[in-house]
């Protein structure tokens, strides 16, 4: 394996990883419910991505064919890491979850929770 | 270099499940967990890969799409019990 | 009763050149598979196709490129942002929801759209309305409401329209 590869693949692992840590500490200190929704999205896009793009490039050099098969892995994550963010919201807007004070627009929250148009009554 | 580079990206990715066990652990409510355990399929999926890595060895995808296809679908279960208080109606 | 179908040899040919194509990568381009994927290919939408709902189908191709990399990059510069709010304090954070007004409401480019919505870090779709008029979304940080809403329809709910030209 060339030396320029092998930066490659240590940069995208080491970016990934880190992405991924950022997402984490997101998930632990955030304020509320909501807020913590944004943290598996986003570790699973980018932070996850990179490390399966340095897998995908380290197997194809090793074994001296085209491997695509983590490409398929990010794919299925980047169909359904927003799916299962959608259902997140809506579980956490059904249990009535606790929002930060400061979080502006709070009647919307409501309007969503009973499928209502915003200038309904 | 590769061999240090995926060592540390083990220890940063382990740091990152620890602080999804302690979200798992305090969790105020019955959705945060769910979310602590969503990220940490998530994160797995990378643990996973970076130990295909390190021992060279171009199985290991297989059990990542397994907890891939396993963490949306139970997470999705979660979610359907919220939501309707039963998983199949 | 339904009324008995017309046999079709390629109800789905999409799906079809996408199952094939997995099917190859999963298992490395192999000649035997490359036979074994084609028989999957046409015999499994003959069982599936029945289920399946008329979806809109994408007019232009190429925009759908430009879509995808566009989405990506924005995946990737939205990232940075989050993660500098995360590295921040609590305190600076300005949670709100907003509520889009849509203008595309068939099923396909709506499912598109509120997934590029949420994918996008930093802006979480929550909820459609009853009669799929308004997206509800929530925000990480929101400086200008009014700002956000053009740049989403503009970025995605735009292509999305010429895209399936509805």
């Amino acid at each position: 394996m060339s030396i320029f590869l092998e930066i490659v693949v240590s940069v995208l692992l080491i970016l990934g990883s880190i992405v991924t840590l950022i997402g984490s500490i997101g998930l632990a200190k955030f304020p509320d419910y909501f807020t913590r929704l944004h943290a598996p999205t986003k570790a699973s896009t980018v932070g996850v991505g990179c490390i399966l793009i340095a897998s995908m490039i380290f197997f194809s050099v090793e074994l001296g064919h085209v491997n695509l098969k983590e490409a398929l892995i990010s794919i299925f994550l980047l169909i359904t890491a927003p799916v299962a963010a959608h259902m997140l919201a809506k579980a956490g807007l059904h249990y009535k979850v606790n929002m930060e004070d400061n979080t502006q627009n709070q009647h919307l929250a409501k309007k969503a929770y009973l499928h209502q148009s915003p200038d309904d009554e | 270099m590769l061999s240090y580079a995926i060592i540390i990206a083990c220890g940063l990715t382990f740091c990152a499940l620890a602080l999804n066990a302690w979200r798992l652990i305090i969790g105020p409510t019955t959705p945060d967990r769910i979310i602590a355990v969503d990220t940490m399929y998530i994160n797995s999926i990378a643990l996973i890969i970076l130990l295909g890595l390190y021992q060279g060895s171009a199985s290991y995808y297989e059990s990542a799409l397994l907890i891939a296809l396993l963490g949306f679908v139970s997470t999705s279960a979660f979610c359907k019990y919220l939501l309707r208080g039963d998983i199949i109606e | 009763m339904d009324k008995v179908r017309k046999f079709i040899w390629f109800p789905t040919p999409y799906h079809s050149i996408l199952l094939w194509v997995v099917w190859q990568i999963l298992h490395d381009f192999n000649h035997g598979h490359m036979v074994l994927g084609a028989v999957f290919a046409i015999v499994i939408p003959w069982i599936a196709a029945p289920l399946s709902e008329k979806e809109p189908v994408a007019k232009k191709p190429l925009k759908v490129l430009t879509y995808v990399f566009r989405l990506l990059f924005d995946i990737v510069v939205s990232n940075y942002d989050v993660a500098k709010r995360v590295l921040q304090s609590n305190r600076s954070l300005k949670p709100a929801f907003i509520a889009v007004p849509l203008a595309i409401n068939e099923p396909l480019p709506l499912t598109i759209f509120t997934s590029s919505v949420s994918l996008t870090p930093g802006t979480v779709s929550v909820e459609l309305s009853e009669d799929r008029q308004w997206l509800y979304v929530h925000v990480l940080h929101l400086e200008d409401e009014q700002l956000l809403i053009n740049l989403i329809k503009h970025r995605y709910e735009t292509p999305l329209k010429e895209i399936f030209g509805c």
